[in-house]
């Protein structure tokens, strides 16, 4: 237990409680303008008079973490489940989220199955690897921000909106590390088995089975997890020129217009707090596979 | 019949290196062959065509009186490598059973076949061991259990023990000898070591380098009933220092 909290918490905590001392000590510099600005022309202000208001303003440059947090209490609630007739789900964070998440998801999914089949189709075909391979690296140099519109009026005759859409753009992001790390994966079995496959005379799709997959799946989860937060990413994007009204993307818009700071804020942290939780859920998920494929750790999965 | 009949054989890898040339070597049922010779001399290489691995680019090879390829589409041969190769996700019996599934045979019939060559391995007792778990030495005699699991009549080592310790290696050989008896498969065993071939074999095929050819070809009169103590025998140091001199020849040619 004291190891755990050695190891694992009191790093983390350290460098948290450093981030929020910088963000208080900066917060009072970047909002000063402001105060100054309310403040009669020939005021004096005092130091102490200088901080109270430069961590308390409306709308300042900085919002401060006890704002965002008192935001957050706010902002993030279920009470729209209930009282969905007075319209206050279109404020609650937790609604918003799970609209991003929705779209991340099926972005995941729809990237996973993309890079995998691209991967298999690279590996097993020459043509595919030397004709596929650098289109995936060039799709990666367009900017989702430009194609995303692309897309959405692409899609639109063709019966898609809300939903489907966003969730291509958000393949568009997270497919990329699932081609190549998977791609890395079917490649890396040891010479040594697939000569010993060879000599029990094993079909492709044997060796493919209990060889090549078995042998890819170390490579192909910490690809997942990348994708997935890509698939995040691409989900808040996506949410940018749709005309959405809903998702962490679409608020983001919203305030930006209208210099909410701190519901942006409040905004970014809950995307941060999402992906956090997809991340260490995901990790959950590759430790039982690595204990199911008897690795005794991770370390030694990748080696 | 002979086991493995080379006629002429000869490879040349692209680049022109010339891994043998003109070996012509007749293998009979029952024997066990050690090749011997410096890196470089062809000896892993020959294994390899034998077990269609390698395609000669001249001469013919029979093995079980067909090509190589029909004889490893009929799983004629097991093949034991330098490192065990066993699959680190599955646990040793899984490892064993491997060839064994992919061979379509019943569930039942594979696990009394993975218990009885465990057993012959003295591996009992570890079945469910992954990899890890296991020394060297037990992963490489639970590797020639996966070549012992489906009855080949043909046994191809390339150097299994070459990684192991003294001691482990004297072990394993006396293991593989006795195993040799009980069985009475033929063996093709490639080695670095003059005293491991003239401990185990019937025949000592010694190669030599650049390009890779067979230099002598040496019957060993020592009986079948061999316990460690007969390498210190004359008649062993007798045959050990005719394949040291076959050896030096063949680098001298």
């Amino acid at each position: 237990m004291m190891g755990w909290l050695t190891r694992s918490v009191l790093p983390v905590a350290t460098i948290v409680a450093a981030i929020v001392l910088i963000w208080y000590v900066a917060a009072v510099p970047m909002n000063a303008k402001r105060t100054y600005m309310m403040a009669p022309d020939d005021a004096q202000i005092s130091l102490p008079e200088l901080v109270e208001d430069t961590w308390s303003q409306k709308k300042p440059q900085l919002p401060l973490p006890h704002q965002v947090v008192r935001e957050l209490k706010k902002q993030a609630t279920f009470a729209w489940i209930w009282k969905e007739k007075r319209r206050g789900y279109k404020r609650s964070l937790i609604y918003h989220t799970w609209v991003t998440l929705s779209s991340t998801l099926l972005g995941f999914a729809l990237g996973l199955v993309l890079g995998v089949s691209l991967s298999l189709a690279i590996v097993y075909s020459r043509v595919m690897d030397l004709s596929v391979m650098p289109w995936v690296i060039t799709s990666q140099t367009i900017p989702i921000i430009a194609i995303a519109p692309m897309i959405i009026v692409l899609m639109a005759p063709l019966g898609f909106t809300g939903l489907m859409p966003k969730g291509v753009i958000s393949m568009y992001l997270s497919y990329f590390p699932i081609v190549i790390g998977m791609t890395k994966g079917l490649r890396s079995s040891d010479p040594i088995l697939e000569d010993q496959m060879k000599t029990w005379s094993a079909s492709a799709f044997q060796t493919f089975w209990l060889l090549r997959l078995p042998s890819a799946l170390p490579f192909l989860f910490p690809a997942m997890k990348i994708g997935l937060a890509a698939a995040l990413v691409g989900a808040v994007v996506a949410e940018l020129p749709s005309g959405a009204r809903a998702g962490l993307g679409a608020r983001l818009l919203v305030f930006s217009y209208r210099s909410e700071t701190i519901p942006m804020w409040a905004n970014l942290v809950s995307a941060a707090i999402l992906a956090g939780l997809l991340v260490v859920s995901f990790g959950m998920l590759e430790r039982a596979m690595n204990r199911r494929l008897g690795f005794r750790n991770a370390a030694e999965a990748s080696s | 019949m002979s086991v493995v009949a080379a006629d002429g054989l000869s490879l040349t890898f692209p680049g022109d290196v010339q891994a043998l040339k003109d070996v012509t070597l007749t293998i009979e049922d029952g024997e066990f062959v050690s090749f011997i010779g410096p890196s470089g001399c062809g000896k892993t290489t020959f294994l390899r065509v034998v077990a269609d691995l390698e395609h000669p680019t001249g001469g013919s090879v029979t093995v079980t009186g067909l090509t190589p390829e029909q004889a490893r589409l009929n799983r004629a041969y097991g093949y034991v490598f330098q490192q065990p190769g066993l699959l680190p996700w599955r646990t040793v019996e899984g490892n064993v059973r491997l060839p064994l599934t992919l061979m379509g045979k019943d569930r039942q019939q594979a696990a009394e076949k993975v218990a009885s060559v465990l057993k012959m391995v003295e591996l009992d007792g570890f079945g469910n061991k992954y990899p890890w778990q296991l020394s060297g030495g037990m992963q490489q005699r639970a590797s020639i259990a996966r070549a012992l699991a489906f009855d080949a009549e043909l046994l191809l080592m390339d150097e299994p023990f070459g990684a192991l310790d003294e001691i482990v290696r004297d072990r394993l050989n006396e293991q593989l000898l006795d195993l040799w008896r009980e069985t009475r498969k033929t063996v093709l065993f490639v080695t670095h070591s003059i005293p491991e071939a003239v401990y185990l074999s019937t025949k000592i095929v010694v190669m030599s380098p650049r390009p890779g050819r067979i230099a002598r070809i040496i019957d060993n009169p020592l009986p079948a009933e061999r316990p460690l103590d007969v390498r210190e025998s004359t008649d062993f140091l007798a045959v050990a220092s005719e394949v040291r001199i076959a050896l030096r020849e063949g680098m001298d040619e």
